[in-house]
């Protein structure tokens, strides 16, 4: 069989196309590269969809945080000690306890408890924590005479935050918010490592990598490949990312730029 | 434990916990959290040297060796965790053991790989075949360390390269122009200062850390997680005296307790370093320090 | 003089194939009957007791060693230890890899297990444990497969509506099914699948193997073997004759 049969069997076999069973001997690299790259398809889209919700919670939660009203600020300190102070194994663990037990009385929860939403819905409450304290960070090093420029401009409220004080937060917390991202791709790997279950053989990339460990008793071959599609996916998303904090840092001079990377950007 | 343990069936529900909490497979799960800690502690200092070396690597003039300390941030940071433990402690192993062969057994004449099998001569054997199981356990956890230490260096030499950059240039010059050759503007200048550049990063790191311990499993040790498992899931009364139904669910709990608990500690512990490196150094920490001690 | 060191090498060697009389067996810990862990902490189970008394009947010294399933055949073959005792069924897959001893358990059968009868286990939806023979039958069996990581996860699924039925070994399920009071049945018929319960070696290992395959034929041939079967299995296990065929009861 060709590499191209593989690929158009197999390609998108982690959604349920193409071939129904996996292939059980003789595994060819072919057959790796396409069955994992073709579980990349569920980190990728944990991962972007994980993101783009977080962004907002995130940065709901870093206003609460900040925020001088006892009431905003203290869900939202609980919120973040308990999604950071946990490990995310655990995380998953309770959630997929929680979903089925919500699921019985209330039918209409059905769906929570497949991996597309409960998983998503987990990461994406991880991911707002982890960016919501790196956002907090961000805001109480704008600096004074922004702040104080904009007060002198007459600007209060909505239109300042919107203008000055969220774009700031931004710029700052961008070097750090990348490094997240790359820990939340990461980390959906663990989806169906050990928390929900994979329907009809369709699961992650390390799903069809341990698939393929277990089938040939050979670690050496499958794992690597996992590592090289995350390899490719981190360059992919520090490239995005590096557009996106050139474009946040358009109007600052030069030297001030490179500068602003290196000393902000910290591990998780 | 107690004496009353003998027919767990007729106790009431007090003692019957005190007895099921008290038998040998708990002692192993209490054990286990001794290991857990005893490994973050060991793991800590050694991934943070690896890091060390890869941030000196990697700002290093000579080129393949800067390459190497940048790839090997680049790789292992690029790789998710559970991936690279899934494979890598066994790779680690054949490693030790080649290398032992190779030493130790010079005329050995078979392959070490024959088909799926690898095999290398008695003596190279790591542990030894005759060492007794705690020392088989304690390679396992020295390999875990190790695995460890790897993974989260690439981490640390990440978030040390970046301290070193953030050590203002005018330190490094002043140094120069008091007549330090390089080795001694690094040692003396450079590094006692990078700290409190670095501590925002490692101290995220060792809550990172910390929070990947239950993956330990897969580096073949039994670790808190591996025993929340075992211990939680359903037991028949055919095979043990104290039948349950599924109580993963409270084990689970017990191990949400501790990592909270656990982060709370770590969270206070390094507010408090972190004060004592921002003492007299020219940041933001640092200037609100000397604004409370003068106000 | 070279001679000399030669033979001394040599002595060496051989010494330390002697010495490696301890024979490292390992096991999960989690599959009871089979294998698992005790309330003193200890492996116990079907295979504890026989491995025990095979290593006693070939004259070895054996030490048990817990691993984990998934990396269970990669361990033995990179020598972490000697020999797999895990309820481990002869498939065609695993003889490519590593080498069998003859059953010391017959070739049994896997069964359905659900909340109700009358589940139509050929095209409901069977929940079975990630990478094992019973979770290829369902994906073959046109069945929607539905994938847990552990054996008791695959029984939560059931007794919590995600999946209609669980395909597992027959004799894991009998203790759970007894116990549950009525709540989880057995449907379908039942699965012959694999040939049998071996212990797995390196396959450059034929020299320990052939040990613990004349210890395993001399307890079937004294019967001893079957007394253990039904003491672990009850009455309702096949057993083996003194020459080693499967008598089904």
């Amino acid at each position: 069989m060709s590499c191209l049969q593989t690929i158009q069997d197999y390609g998108l076999r982690s959604l349920g196309f193409g071939e129904r069973l996996l292939p059980k001997t003789d595994f060819t690299l072919c057959e790796h590269f396409t069955l994992i790259g073709s579980g990349m398809i569920w980190n990728i889209y944990f991962g972007v969809m994980a993101m783009i919700i977080g962004f907002f919670l995130a940065t709901a939660l870093a206003v609460g945080k900040a925020s001088a009203n006892k009431w905003l600020r203290k869900p939202s300190e609980w919120f973040i000690f308990l999604f950071r102070g946990s490990p995310l194994f655990i995380q998953f663990f309770f959630a997929y306890f929680f979903f089925l037990s919500l699921k019985k009385p209330y039918p209409m929860f059905d769906a929570f408890t497949s991996a597309w939403l409960g998983a998503l819905i987990v990461l994406f409450l991880n991911t707002s924590a982890y960016a919501g304290e790196i956002f907090y960070g961000a805001l109480r090093s704008i600096p004074k005479g922004d702040i104080e420029a904009a007060d002198a401009y007459g600007m209060t409220g909505w239109s300042r935050f919107r203008r000055i004080i969220w774009p700031t937060m931004l710029r700052l917390a961008w070097p750090a918010y990348t490094n997240e991202a790359i820990f939340v791709f990461q980390s959906t790997t663990l989806v169906f490592f050990s928390a929900f279950p994979a329907w009809q053989q369709r699961g992650d990339a390390l799903y069809y990598a341990s698939y393929f460990a277990d089938k040939t008793f050979n670690p050496f071959v499958p794992y690597p490949i996992l590592a090289f599609y995350f390899i490719l996916l981190t360059l992919v998303i520090v490239w995005g990312f590096g557009r996106i904090n050139k474009r946040l840092n358009r109007h600052l001079p030069e030297e001030r730029k490179t500068k602003m990377r290196f000393r902000l950007n910290l591990a998780r | 434990m107690f004496s009353y343990c003998a027919d767990p069936d007729t106790l009431g529900t007090f003692r019957w916990f005190s007895c099921y909490l008290t038998n040998g497979v708990h002692w192993s799960f209490y054990l286990s959290f001794l290991k857990v800690l005893a490994l973050l502690a060991v793991t800590a200092p050694v991934a943070l040297s690896f890091g060390f070396a890869g941030a000196m690597a990697a700002r290093s003039h000579i080129l393949p060796l800067s390459w190497l300390g940048k790839a090997y941030i680049a790789i292992v940071r690029g790789v998710p965790d559970i991936a690279f433990f899934l494979f890598f402690v066994i790779a680690l192993d054949q490693g030790f053991e080649w290398l032992r062969h190779k030493v130790l057994c010079p005329d050995w004449t078979d392959p070490v790989r024959q088909g799926n099998d690898f095999i290398v001569c008695q003596a190279a054997k790591l542990p030894l075949g005759t060492s007794p199981e705690w020392v088989h356990e304690t390679y396992g956890f020295f390999l875990a360390v190790v695995t460890f230490s790897i993974v989260f260096g690439a981490f640390a030499a990440n978030v040390l390269f970046g301290g070193m950059r953030a050590v203002p240039r005018a330190q490094l010059e002043t140094a120069e122009a008091y007549g330090m050759t390089r080795r001694q503007t690094f040692w003396r200048i450079l590094v006692p200062q990078m700290w409190v550049y670095a501590l925002p990063g490692l101290s995220n790191l060792w809550m990172v850390l910390i929070k990947a311990t239950p993956l330990l499993f897969l580096l073949g040790i039994e670790d808190i997680v591996y025993w929340a498992r075992e211990l939680g899931g359903t037991k028949t009364s055919r095979f043990t005296d104290y039948p349950h139904g599924d109580w993963r669910m409270w084990y689970f709990l017990g191990l949400l307790i501790f990592y909270l608990g656990m982060t709370r500690v770590s969270e206070l512990g390094l507010e408090r370093l972190m004060r004592r490196l921002s003492h007299g150094q020219a940041t933001s920490g640092g200037e609100l320090l000397r604004k409370e001690t003068t106000a | 003089m070279k001679n000399l060191i030669l033979t001394t090498a040599a002595l060496a060697l051989t010494a330390g194939i002697a010495m490696a009389d301890t024979v490292r067996m390992g096991t999960e810990g989690a599959y009871p009957p089979y294998n698992f862990i005790n309330d003193a902490g200890e492996i116990d189970g079907f295979e504890r007791e026989v491995g025990d008394e095979l290593c006693k009947r070939a004259n070895l010294d054996c030490e048990w060693v817990k691993n984990d399933w998934d990396s269970i055949i990669p361990n033995l073959v990179s020598g972490n230890y000697d020999t797999i005792i895990a309820g481990m069924s002869i498939t065609d897959e695993r003889d490519e890899v590593i080498d069998f001893t003859q059953n010391y358990y017959p070739p049994t059968a896997s069964a359905y297990v659900a909340a109700a009868e009358g589940v139509d286990v050929a095209g409901g939806i069977v929940a079975a444990q990630t990478a094992t023979i019973q979770a290829g039958h369902v994906a073959e069996s046109g069945a929607t497969l539905v994938e847990f990581a552990s054996p008791e996860e695959t029984i939560a699924a059931v007794r919590n509506g995600e999946a209609d039925a669980v395909l597992a070994d027959y004799d894991f399920l009998v203790p759970i099914v007894e116990e549950s009071g009525g709540e989880l049945v057995f449907v379908g018929e039942l699965v012959p699948l694999g040939g049998g319960i071996g212990m797995g070696f390196r396959e450059s290992d034929a020299e320990l193997r052939g040990k613990f395959d004349e210890a395993i034929a001399s307890m079937k041939a004294d019967g001893s073997l079957n007394e253990m079967l039904v003491k672990w299995f009850g009455e309702g296990i096949s057993t083996y004759d003194a020459d080693g065929t499967v008598v089904t009861n």
